[in-house]
């Protein structure tokens, strides 16, 4: 028992967090990043930050992850970290030769007070910064909000390189938010069959998802480019998809550009893809071809053809709010009841939204952000009141594993196990894949624990 | 490799045999560098945390607590305290107006539920910058609660990670000397610089035994606090992994006069001096004759599997890139034992001592490198045709992408490398990858895939 230490009782707790369901903001930032072409990501702060978002994204991605450090020393901390940004900038467009740097901060560097765009202004102007290369940022002090806050930021650091030329694109700007590369890949998939010119932004596909080829590419093929990104400010609107990861990025283009918005839920399940090839296909005024429709129905049959399986299942989730949110409502369509429910960051409008999801349950579901929202408190709740199956990053293994149900790992970091990173979990074929993954859990613990006279050939 | 190496790091990178060797090195890491090098608090937290019957609170943001949450597979043999994450998650209302309320309620919620037997409270970067006086909080509640609070020193941009094995040494080293001696055997040792990963620490403690010699604190795998407070009863340290705990012996041999000497557990020859050389530093015949049946029997085990093993790995290249320079230069015996020639190493904390007995262990032509970076390994990988990296978490995929196999040697070990058990595991590991048919399938860029070389 690794989690022998969490009492069932749930007593009073302080201000402390025990086995978080967060992490902190600069990682996000550098995921984000990760998804613009040619881009190495900065971390402005010690050298250790870099190292760990490096690691952690590698564990996740099982692919190469450079990003360079300001690597803070004692001084830096006295006396400011413009010196090593400045220096940093040179050091990086000598050596790496990126189209473009990423800096987001961290802790030290926000504390201390740098002034990113100053910073950058100066060394734009002695001349670190060569002719058609960029350097964005992202403020993303790790003691607010949580890597999905950082995600955020980076994300509208991007869409303020956004220009307007008077000229319309005649493209539709969609913000995924933090979904993997496949599913990057699956959302572009789906605007083409619908005939719709997207620009999506971050795009990790092609980059975090690369073949073995002999060679290591430090800027592999994949990502949303400069050009691109200036062009959202031409495009006819945006579709932000959650409001945790992707709205201010829109709102801002909405602010700065005119370019209208709108914020929907990310695309997981049934409802959640259908508002959103609804919302698509009214933005660029077009129809819904049978491929789609197709698809849909393959979706909805296998709900038919299993349904019986997922029959009031309680589950117990914990992840990011957006990605929660959808699969709480994909979950309660097919008949599934989400128990608890957790999330590290932050936002009283999550809670809000998983009771309205939740509403017709038989139960209250404990649902919790923020402070004191943290994979403790979940266990202590799932030793109160168990569930047949979780559903989270690899973290929840731990708990898996003492109170023996099964889990279905999805979000970050899934450190454990492959095909995240190329088989889609948005969209309706991405529906499947979670179905499969579900009933794959359900139906295996089934065939384990059923007694020899009930145990079933054909399910 | 020439384009791909910074003006200011050229000497950091040395091929052995070109000139008379000198490398730069203990150097901080420039600004804008891909390094693999980590922080002050990363140091600490990795020595430290094996200590599985104590508290371990990260006093800062939530992410120092999250990125080091049980990454190590450091067992223990009873309480897991040490793999649950404990963080004060410091919120922009702590940095304005100061944590030390929270950290101080904090730790005594964690202490009053866990009852850990010491607590570690680890500074990180905004703490050494908001100023909480961490030494204060640890003092008043370790006087509330009566057992030793330590604060760590781990700011993390108070230096590299070597700053970070100091301050935890410092941490430890005020444990050292509180706990009873009685009854502790004249032949007996502290094991430091182990950390217990896949169970190692078992292994050499099992050696030990059959020689006759008594362990009394593990330094840090399977830790215990009690054992570390009477640590200073122990007739030697022996020390493992020198770059991390040497300055605990160091302390120690000055306060309470115990000895120390150098060794380590990987490979073969190491292996088998280690326990010589405790059973010298002891000059109790018994023990060296037990010493010398202990690696007999081994040797009598492994020797045929190394062999078999040899047979099929001789004649490819490896490259190591470790944290510490120390575990190179087993690795280096170790793959000249399995018939393999080592054609580039390196470290991120190597000292100038460390690299000079690199060069002097090593075949010319070799690569030696400081603080490297994943462009500069690449380009020395493909350069020198490279079959088998050895490295950490970071580099493993650089390895897959040029078609090379892996082995980590760092937190991510699978399998016990250490002992004479260890090398056979080893061996095993590096056929296991070096000989992996899917390399066959790959396009390598500057040479023929493995599969055709093997066949030629």
């Amino acid at each position: 028992m690794l989690l022998r230490h969490t009492p069932k009782e749930i007593g009073e707790r302080g201000a402390l967090t025990i086995n978080p369901a967060k992490t902190c903001q600069p990682i996000g930032a550098m995921y984000a990043a990760l998804g613009i072409h040619g881009c190495l990501p900065h971390s402005h702060g010690s050298q250790g930050c870099c190292a760990y978002h490096r690691s952690t994204l590698t564990r996740h991605y099982k692919e190469p992850i450079s990003a360079a450090t300001s690597s803070f020393t004692e001084g830096s901390s006295v006396f400011g970290g413009q010196a090593n940004l400045l220096q940093a900038i040179e050091t990086i467009f000598t050596v790496y030769d990126p189209e473009v740097i990423a800096v987001h901060t961290t802790c030290l560097s926000e504390t201390i007070g740098d002034d990113l765009p100053q910073i950058i202004d100066k060394a734009d102007k002695a001349g670190k910064i060569p002719p058609g290369r960029r350097v964005i940022y992202a403020n993303t002090p790790s003691y607010v909000g949580s890597h999905v806050t950082g995600f955020s930021n980076m994300v509208k650091g991007m869409a303020a390189t956004a220009r307007k030329s008077g000229q319309k694109n005649g493209k539709v700007n969609v913000i995924p938010g933090w979904v993997e590369p496949a599913d990057m890949e699956e959302i572009k998939r789906l605007a083409a069959l619908l005939g719709v010119e997207i620009i999506l932004f971050p795009d990790t596909s092609g980059v975090l998802n690369g073949p073995l080829d002999g060679q290591f590419q430090m800027y592999p093929p994949g990502g949303v480019t400069m050009d691109e990104l200036k062009s959202t400010g031409d495009s006819t609107g945006t579709l932000a998809l959650g409001e945790w990861c992707s709205a201010e990025a829109a709102r801002l283009l909405d602010t700065s550009c005119k370019v209208p918005c709108r914020v929907l839920e990310m695309p997981y399940g049934l409802k959640a893809t259908d508002r959103f090839v609804d919302a698509l296909r009214t933005i660029a005024g077009v129809s819904v071809g049978d491929e789609i429709n197709h698809e849909r129905g393959q979706l909805v049959d296998m709900i038919s053809d299993m349904h019986q399986y997922f029959y009031h299942k309680q589950v117990a989730m914990a992840g990011d709010p957006d990605q929660l949110i959808a699969l709480c409502e994909f979950l309660v369509s097919i008949d599934m009841w989400p128990r608890h429910v957790v999330t590290g960051t932050p936002g009283r409008a999550f809670e809000e939204r998983i009771r309205q999801i939740t509403a017709g349950l038989p139960y209250q579901v404990n649902v919790k952000a923020g402070a004191g929202a943290d994979l403790f408190l979940f266990h202590q709740w799932i030793k109160n009141d168990p569930v047949d199956l979780l559903l989270g990053n690899t973290y929840l293994k731990y708990i898996a594993r003492d109170e023996d149900i099964p889990l279905l790992r999805f979000g970050f970091p899934i450190l454990d196990r492959v095909g995240h990173q190329y088989f889609p979990s948005v969209g309706y074929k991405g529906g499947l894949r979670l179905l499969e993954k579900i009933l794959g859990a359900l139906l295996d613990r089934k065939d384990r624990d059923d007694p020899e006279q009930s145990f079933e050939l054909v399910m | 490799m020439t384009s791909v190496i910074f003006e200011e790091r050229r000497d950091q990178v040395v091929t052995k045999g070109e000139a008379p060797f000198r490398i730069s090195c203990d150097k901080e890491s420039l600004a804008g560098a891909v390094s693999q090098r980590a922080c002050v608090f990363c140091g600490s937290r990795v020595v430290l945390y094996p200590i599985a019957d104590a508290l371990h609170l990260v006093h800062g943001p939530v992410g120092c607590a999250a990125y080091t949450w049980d990454i190590r597979g450091a067992l223990s043999s009873g309480p897991e305290l040490h793999r649950l994450s404990f963080s004060t998650d410091l919120r922009e209302q702590d940095v304005i107006f100061g944590g030390e309320k929270k950290l101080e309620r904090a730790l005594i919620e964690l202490i009053d539920r866990h009852g850990p037997n010491a607590a570690f409270v680890y500074s990180t970067c905004i703490v050494g910058l908001i100023g909480d006086d961490l030494a204060a909080v640890c003092k008043r509640v370790q006087e509330a609660k009566g057992i030793p609070v330590i604060p760590v020193q781990s700011e993390g941009f108070k230096g590299n990670k070597r700053a970070g094995y100091a301050a935890a040494c410092r941490a430890m080293f005020s444990l050292v000397g509180s706990g009873d001696t009685a009854g502790i055997s004249p032949h007996s040792v502290n094991l430091l610089g182990d950390f217990n990963l896949a169970g190692e620490i078992w292994i050499i403690r099992g050696y030990l035994e059959r020689m006759g010699v008594e362990v009394v604190a593990n330094i840090t795998g399977d830790g215990r606090v009690a054992d570390i407070m009477r640590a200073h009863g122990a007739g030697l340290n022996v020390v493992q992994c020198s770059g991390s705990t040497m300055e605990l012996a160091r302390m120690m041999q000055e306060a309470f006069g115990v000895p120390s000497i150098r060794a380590s557990y990987f490979g073969v020859d190491d292996m088998a001096k280690a326990l010589y050389d405790i059973a010298e530093h002891f000059g109790e015949p018994k023990l060296m004759e037990r010493a010398k049946q202990v690696v007999r029997e081994e040797l009598a085990t492994v020797y045929p599997q190394i062999m078999e093993a040899r047979r099929r790995l001789a004649g490819k290249k490896a490259a190591i890139y470790v944290g510490g320079a120390f575990k190179a230069f087993s690795l280096v015996k170790s793959f000249r034992l399995l018939g393999m020639q080592t054609v580039l190493v390196g470290s991120q904390t190597g000292t100038d001592e460390d690299y000079q007995e690199l060069a002097a262990i090593t075949d010319p032509g070799t690569v030696i490198v400081d603080d490297a970076n994943p462009l500069e390994l690449m380009t020395i990988l493909k350069e020198k045709g490279a079959d088998v990296f050895v490295g950490g978490v970071k580099e493993r995929p650089i390895a897959y992408k040029l078609g090379i196999g892996f082995c980590d040697h760092n937190h991510e070990r699978k399998l016990a490398l250490e002992g004479f058990v260890g090398i056979v595991n080893f061996a095993r590991e590096i056929e296991r990858t070096v000989l992996s048919p899917v390399w066959n399938f790959v396009p390598r860029i500057g040479g023929a895939p493995l599969g055709a070389r093997r066949a030629a």
